[in-house]
Parts: C-alpha cells; sequence; structure tokens
C-alpha cells in the first residue's frame, strides 16, 4: 500500500492578490513500513505536501495513488482515505474535547461506525502504544501534563489503525526528555506494526537519528530525496535555503580539515564516535 | 475559504485618507450613511457615487479589494432586492407573469435598495481599510469620552474591542485548523439534520474556547506585566489632534451632506432612467 | 550590585479534585534561593513542570510568594506599592509569540508598556523607534503582527519590553514554539542588546545550546535549584543532567561518549572548535 504522487501541483488562493504556488511539480513514492522524514523551513511546502496525503487539501493538478488507486478519480471513497492515512497535526493535544482521555480517543472509531465495544478495544490499543498509563483513561485530557496529552491525542489518530500515520512536528515545544520518549514510542510503533511512517520536524539531529530515508523541500519544490547520509553530505546546499545538517556532521568536516583521517559521513552521535575511534585506532 | 472575508480587514497605505484622524472617519461615515438614507432620486444617487468614488480614488484601495468585501453578503443583497422586486406594488404594471408582479415602483425600490445596501457596505469599509483597529477604537473611545460621566467604562470597552479585532484572524485560521484534525480523525461535519450538524460542531467548539480563554489568560498576563493599569494616568504615543486636513474632510462632508438635501428636496422626485 | 536576589523562595497553591474542595497544597517552587547580579546572562534551565517559569513568574510580581522572599532591583515583590516599579525594572517576554502582541501594528504594540507608563508622547515615539532598531524590526513598523514570522513576533515583544527600558529582561521560553532559524533570530537579538544596552538578561529555556554563553546558570526540578555554575561545569555533567530530563549540544556528548570510550579530552567541551582542537591535540 504505497503513496505515490506524479506531478502534484498546488495554487493558494488562485485569481487573488495572495496567489502563491505552495507545491510544484512533486513526484514521490512511499512505500509501505518505510519510515521517511520530510524537512523544510517554515514555508516550504512541507505541511501543504503532507495535508495532500489524506485529501485534506485537492492538488490543482497532478494525482495521488494510495493503493494503486488515484484518490481524485471520481467517486473514490475520501472517508476510507482518512481512517487510512491518519494524520497527526502539530500541537495535537489543541484539538482534544472530550471529558475523559478514552472517550476522545473513541472519537475516531466512533466516527468509523464502529460498535462501543470496539471503540473502546481499539482506544485502549493506541493508548499502549503510546505509553499512556491505564490510570489516566478516565481523567479529563486537560487536566494531564504537556507530553501525556500530546500522546492521547497521537493515539485519538492511532486508534484508527491506519496504514500511514504522518506527524507534523509531534515533539514543537517538549522538554528533551518527552521529546525523546514521543520519538522512541514512534519508531517501537515503527518497528512493531508495519506502519509507514512520515515524520515532519525541524531538528536535523531527530530526523538523523530515526528515519532511513529524507525528503527535503524548500520554496515548494523537493530538493532531495535519498538517505540521511545521501542527503546531509549536501549540508552547504541546505545552509543556503535556511536549513542545516546535524552538528555531529560539521564536527567530522572540522576534523577531516584539520588533517585527521575521517570519514564525514555521520550524522549520529554514535556513528560519529565509532569514526573517530577508529581513526585513533587506525 | 474562511480567508475571503475582507470586512473590517486594514489595508496598508499612504493615503490622504489613511492620514485622517479617525474622529473624522467614524463622523463622516455615518454622515455619509445617513445620506444614503434621506433621499431618493437619481441625482442624489449621483453625487453619492461621485462622492464615494472621490474618497475610494484618494484612499488608494484598489477598488476590486474593495468589491471583494461584498462577496460574503451577496446573498442577504440578493434577497433583499428580490424581495423589494416583486413584493413592492404601485405605478405601472411592468411584467406579468403566471406568479410574478414587478411594478414601476418595486423596480425603482429595488434598484435604489441594491444601491444603497451596496454604498453602504463600500462606505463603511473604506471606513476600515483605511483606518487601523487601534486607532478605530481609538476614535471611538475618545468620541465617546463624555459618556464617561455617567459611569460608561469607555476606555475597557475600546480596549476590549481593539483586543477582539487583533485577535479575529488568529481564532479564524485556529478554526481551520481544528476542523482540519477533526475531519482527518473522520469528523463529517456536513452531512445529517440540523441537530447532527450541530452535535458534529462539539468537536471544534470546545477546543476553540479552551483555546481562546487560554490564550485571554495568557494576554492578560502580558498586558500586567507591560504595566497595564486600565485608563488611568496613560499616555497615547498618537494622541488625537485634529488637523487642518481633518478640518478640510469634514467641511467637505458637511457640502455634500448640504447637497444631498438640496437635490433631495429640490429636484423633482423621480427621473425616471428607464 | 544585585539584579534579582531570592531567599528560601516558595510557591504553593491549592490542589483541588473534581468537585472544587481542597485535597492539599502544591509546591511548585520549594526553597529557591538565587542571586542575579546586574548585567549578567543567566539561564534557568529544567524540564516542562519543574518550577522554572513559575519562578520567573516571581521576578515581574505576575506571582507573589507564599513564602520567603524575592527582591528585584532591591525591591521587594510583596510590597504593593512596589508592584509597577518591580514590573518596569524587570520586563517579561513569554512563550507564545501571538499571545502577548498586544497592538493590531507593530509600532503600536512597541508603544504599550511606555503609554502604559504614562511616558509623554514625543518620547514614546523615540523610544520606539530606538526599540524597534535595537532588535532589527524597523522597517516592519507599520505592519501586521500576523503577517511577521515567529522569530520576528518574538523580536516584537522584545522590542516591546526594551521600550520601556527596564534593567533586567526574563525570558519565558521565547524560543520553544519556533523552528531553529527563528529560534537563532532570537537569541542573536538578545546577545546584541546584551552588549549595546548592558541590560540584564535571565534566559528561560530548555535548549542547551542557547545558553552556552551564559555567566550562570541554574537547574531546576521539582521546584528546586539541583544544579548550579558556569554552562561549562553544568554540561559537563552529563549524567545528571539526563535524569533532571535535559540534554546536552551534540557535541557535548559526542566529547563524553569519546571520554569514556577512553580518549583524553577535557570534560564540559561546549563547541565545536573545541571538541576538533582537543582531538587534534591527542592525536
Amino acid at each position: 500500500m504505497s503513496i505515490k504522487l506524479e506531478h502534484i501541483n498546488y495554487v493558494y488562493s488562485p485569481g487573488t492578490a495572495y496567489e502563491k504556488q505552495a507545491l510544484k511539480e512533486i513526484s514521490l513514492e512511499i512505500q509501505q513500513g518505510e519510515f521517511v522524514g520530510i524537512i523544510g523551513h517554515t514555508g516550504s511546502g512541507k505541511s501543504t505536501l503532507i495535508q495532500h496525503f489524506n485529501g485534506l487539501i485537492k492538488a490543482t493538478s497532478g494525482a495521488l495513488y494510495y493503493d494503486g488507486k488515484n484518490i481524485y478519480d471520481e467517486g473514490y471513497n475520501m472517508k476510507e482515505l482518512r481512517n487510512q492515512v491518519g494524520l497527526v497535526f502539530q500541537y495535537p493535544e489543541h484539538q482534544l474535547f472530550e471529558v475523559d482521555v478514552l472517550s476522545d480517543v473513541c472519537f475516531g472509531p466512533k466516527n468509523q461506525g464502529l460498535s462501543k465495544e470496539e471503540c473502546e478495544e481499539r482506544a485502549k490499543e493506541a493508548l499502549g502504544l503510546v505509553g499512556l498509563p491505564e490510570k489516566y483513561y478516565h481523567q479529563s485530557p486537560f487536566e494531564l501534563s504537556g507530553g501525556q496529552k500530546r500522546r492521547a491525542a497521537i493515539a485519538g489518530v492511532l486508534a484508527m489503525r491506519p496504514g500511514v500515520l504522518v506527524l507534523d512536528e509531534p515533539t514543537a515545544g517538549l522538554d528533551p526528555k518527552g521529546r525523546d520518549d514521543i520519538l522512541d514510542q514512534i519508531e517501537y510503533l515503527h518497528k512493531n506494526t508495519n506502519m509507514t511512517v512520515i515524520l515532519v520536524s525541524h531538528s536535523m539531529e531527530d530526523i538523523a537519528r530515526y528515519v532511513s530515508r529524507i525528503i527535503v523541500m524548500n520554496q515548494g519544490e523537493k530538493m532531495f530525496d535519498g538517505k540521511p547520509k545521501e542527503v546531509f553530505a549536501h549540508y552547504r546546499e541546505l545552509e543556503e535555503v535556511g536549513l542545516a545538517a546535524p552538528q555531529v556532521t560539521y564536527i567530522m568536516h572540522a576534523l577531516k580539515a584539520k588533517g585527521m583521517d575521517v570519514l564525514t559521513d555521520a550524522t549520529t552521535v554514535e556513528e560519529a564516535a565509532e569514526e573517530i575511534m577508529r581513526s585513533f585506532h587506525d | 475559504m474562511i480567508r475571503d472575508i475582507t470586512i473590517g480587514q486594514y489595508y496598508p497605505a499612504k493615503s490622504v485618507i489613511h492620514r485622517l484622524d479617525p474622529r473624522v472617519k467614524i463622523v463622516c461615515t455615518l454622515l455619509f450613511l445617513i445620506s444614503l438614507f434621506i433621499q431618493k432620486s437619481i441625482l442624489g444617487y449621483l453625487v453619492a457615487t461621485i462622492f464615494l468614488g472621490a474618497v475610494i480614488y484618494m484612499s488608494r484601495v484598489p477598488l476590486k479589494f474593495i468589491l471583494k468585501g461584498l462577496k460574503p453578503v451577496i446573498v442577504l443583497l440578493l434577497i433583499t432586492v428580490l424581495f423589494n422586486l416583486f413584493l413592492t406594488r404601485g405605478g405601472a404594471e411592468l411584467v406579468n407573469f403566471w406568479i410574478f408582479h414587478i411594478t414601476e415602483k418595486g423596480l425603482e425600490t429595488s434598484v435604489y435598495t441594491g444601491i444603497r445596501l451596496i454604498y453602504l457596505i463600500m462606505g463603511s469599509s473604506i471606513m476600515t481599510f483605511t483606518t487601523t483597529p487601534n486607532s478605530l477604537t481609538d476614535g471611538i473611545e475618545k468620541l465617546l469620552h463624555p459618556l464617561n460621566k455617567i459611569k460608561v467604562p469607555v476606555h475597557e470597552v475600546a480596549m476590549m474591542m481593539s483586543i477582539a479585532l487583533r485577535f479575529i484572524p488568529i481564532l479564524l485560521e485556529e478554526t481551520d485548523k481544528i476542523m482540519k484534525a477533526q475531519i482527518a480523525r473522520g469528523a463529517d461535519l456536513d452531512s445529517g439534520n440540523m441537530i447532527q450538524k450541530a452535535k458534529a460542531m462539539i468537536p471544534i467548539l470546545v477546543p476553540l474556547f479552551v483555546s481562546a480563554f487560554r490564550r485571554a489568560n495568557d494576554l492578560a498576563m502580558a498586558m500586567e506585566a507591560r504595566c497595564y493599569h486600565g485608563g488611568e494616568g496613560r499616555t497615547k504615543m498618537k494622541p488625537l489632534v485634529y488637523r487642518g486636513r481633518d478640518r478640510a474632510a469634514y467641511a467637505l462632508t458637511v457640502l455634500y451632506m448640504i447637497l444631498i438635501f438640496v437635490v433631495g428636496r429640490y429636484v423633482p422626485f423621480h427621473i425616471w432612467i428607464f | 550590585m544585585k539584579m534579582v536576589r531570592s531567599e528560601k523562595l516558595i510557591y504553593e497553591y491549592e490542589k483541588r479534585d473534581e468537585e472544587g474542595n481542597v485535597i492539599g497544597m502544591n509546591r511548585a517552587v520549594d526553597g529557591v534561593d538565587i542571586d542575579i547580579a546586574q548585567g549578567d546572562f543567566v539561564a534557568i534551565l529544567g524540564h516542562n513542570g519543574s518550577g522554572k517559569s513559575t519562578l520567573a513568574k516571581h521576578m515581574n510580581a505576575i506571582l507573589v510568594p507564599t513564602g520567603g522572599t524575592m527582591w528585584v532591583d532591591g525591591r521587594d515583590t510583596k510590597d504593593p506599592m512596589e508592584l509597577w516599579n518591580v514590573r518596569q525594572s524587570a520586563g517579561m517576554v513569554f512563550q507564545n509569540p501571538d499571545n502577548q502582541i498586544i497592538g493590531t501594528v507593530v509600532e503600536e504594540d512597541v508603544g504599550f508598556g511606555p503609554e502604559n507608563l504614562g511616558v509623554p508622547t514625543d518620547e514614546i515615539w523615540k523610544r520606539v523607534e530606538d526599540s524597534l532598531k535595537a532588535v532589527g524590526m524597523l522597517e516592519y513598523r507599520n505592519n501586521s503582527p500576523n503577517k511577521l514570522s515567529g522569530g520576528q513576533k518574538q523580536r516584537v515583544a522584545i522590542a516591546g519590553v526594551i521600550a520601556m527600558e527596564p534593567k533586567c529582561i526574563v525570558l519565558d521560553e521565547p524560543t520553544a514554539m519556533l523552528d531553529p532559524n527563528g529560534r537563532k533570530e532570537v537569541i542573536r537579538t538578545v546577545q546584541e542588546l546584551r552588549r549595546k544596552k548592558k541590560v540584564t538578561v535571565i534566559l528561560i529555556t530548555h535548549y542547551m545550546e542557547e545558553v552556552i554563553d551564559a555567566d550562570q546558570a541554574y537547574v531546576m526540578d521539582s521546584g528546586h535549584v539541583v544544579m548550579h555554575g558556569t554552562p561549562r561545569e553544568i554540561f559537563s555533567r552529563v549524567d545528571e543532567l539526563k535524569k533532571y530530563r535535559l540534554d546536552v549540544p551534540q557535541v557535548t556528548m559526542l566529547a563524553e561518549t569519546l571520554r569514556k570510550k577512553g580518549l583524553k579530552i577535557p570534560s564540559g567541551i561546549l563547541r565545536t572548535e573545541e571538541l576538533v582542537e582537543a582531538l587534534c591535540q591527542s592525536n
């Protein structure tokens, strides 16, 4: 069940003074089970792009295939697509509204037309997946801490059992531990459910640590698409568009420039440490 | 969709109209609105059109932008015009077809009502396009200042208005976002009967209210941190002082009012154009 | 000269059950002693819920201690007579850029503080212009704040505080909602202000890379100050920081990992150049 975009263009408020081409000729394919990171500075089109994945925004031109079917064909079941492609927005806790956590998480499954028992079963499963302990199930979502609210909100999307999970900056505003906890949980999910995970993030360090493929957006265009090592090798070009490589990549380049015999493609602390130790032992 | 609403937005430009004292703009807009209702003749509307046209021209706000402001009220406008067209009786019958009867008087009233409403909206939007919400509330505050004596909290009301104006675009954007997020969770906002539709709004309204309260709380704290303590002892960055151009604007508007009055009174009531 | 000082500061609030009955007391800040000299750049670190924001709100008398004392520029914040003086000498910038801008035009917002202080009109204009210039936002003076980026909005908020001519600026997680570019923009602005205007800067944050230039740093956890020292001293205690749900910049982490693997590198490395230097020497 892949997502495939062919020549997607999207124009905001066409015919007005605010007209802006937000996406230009985007073609890409994401396979089932991939863990993909999308990076780009604010306004690069990445949020617009991910809203195409579940049909919230309809492309001005181009085609988007989910599981081989063009979602812009007449009679295509958009509701089913939204069940399949779960989208977690930035600050998702701002969408919580129910009296208790469990009923809030049930909102998605309820909209899918499932019975009360099934809804609760799925909600509990989802809350388990995000690691929210049972004692919170019957508390008001507004009484939880920031990190817990975020988990509850992500569970609200997971309870729909999507095949693809898209997260727009799931760690924004969290403290370092809260950030690591959420990302570890997402990684765990990805490993154990074969779910496709698409992660939008501003943190190159986080992206480098978790994903196996990076798509770089700039001014509505796809700038790079490849493995983290390949993409971060272009760190100069990334800087030109307001992005950067992880700090360790710069350290490796600085060491190399000083004459140390190291490979410069490390993107995580572990890789960098290993590479430096290797060069010391040679 | 929500972004299309232009009424109440400020259009930054450097024009005489932009620089006018907000009190002038408020008073003159009111006079202009009154002028639309005290006369009913082609010549009168011609004078009003010239006046409005001149103001729009001087304001440097593109006409297209002003006309866009009519879009959200177009349905209301059409209904009013059609009601007048079909329901007003009097004069010669122009059309008589099945249940439709259009009379001379009906045609006249509907055309005039249409023009009136359009001018009314255009006239007031020129005011909001050329005046920042803050100076608008400043103007209202100063104009209503005498009410302070009878214990009306004029400053507080004006401050509340200006804050509300600042947060409208933010809350609209937020509504858009919450709607999208709930649709992504399978919410169905469009189908069903009235009650079902109202119920479907709960997942949007609750987060919106929670957010509005959170913002209000934050803002109150930020205002206090910046030493806000009501209108007492407060100075103004932009105090309202009448200048030459403001007096000229008053004079011109008064002249216009006299003209409208004269035209309405001494020029034959209807010069028929059809 | 002490700018901000606290002694055994305690802040308690009532914990209530669903019916609104008081079921106990919560201590958000518990016996905190801090001491910040005029002109210093001080960082207060801590995870969400550690009490750092509650402490910050005491510096502006938005909250007053339920126990102990807080002095700002020598004034007891509990004294109601000193309230406006305290707020004027310690200006505050908050986390959410949208929720602290009052004006609908940039310059009007910056003028809001001076207006409240009763500053004469001509002087307000001068201050607004100076402040906007100081944060590099002068060319946006007639813009609507809604059309600015997050980093720009925070700079406007900083200008709004500067226009009140405070001796001290307290920034309560000013970068938490910004992207990396916005974050850099705000931190750069704060550092420039410090250089040019010699104001005391107190930065509350959990982004560790923002504090490497600080003169001193406090780390808070469950209402207490648990670590205090220069950034270098604090960053050399990586394991302890992790215990308090914090993190260190990648370069510090890498240096620490290499040290554990047996390389001779000094602890508390803060910058890329320092690590490169250290590695080249031990090679």
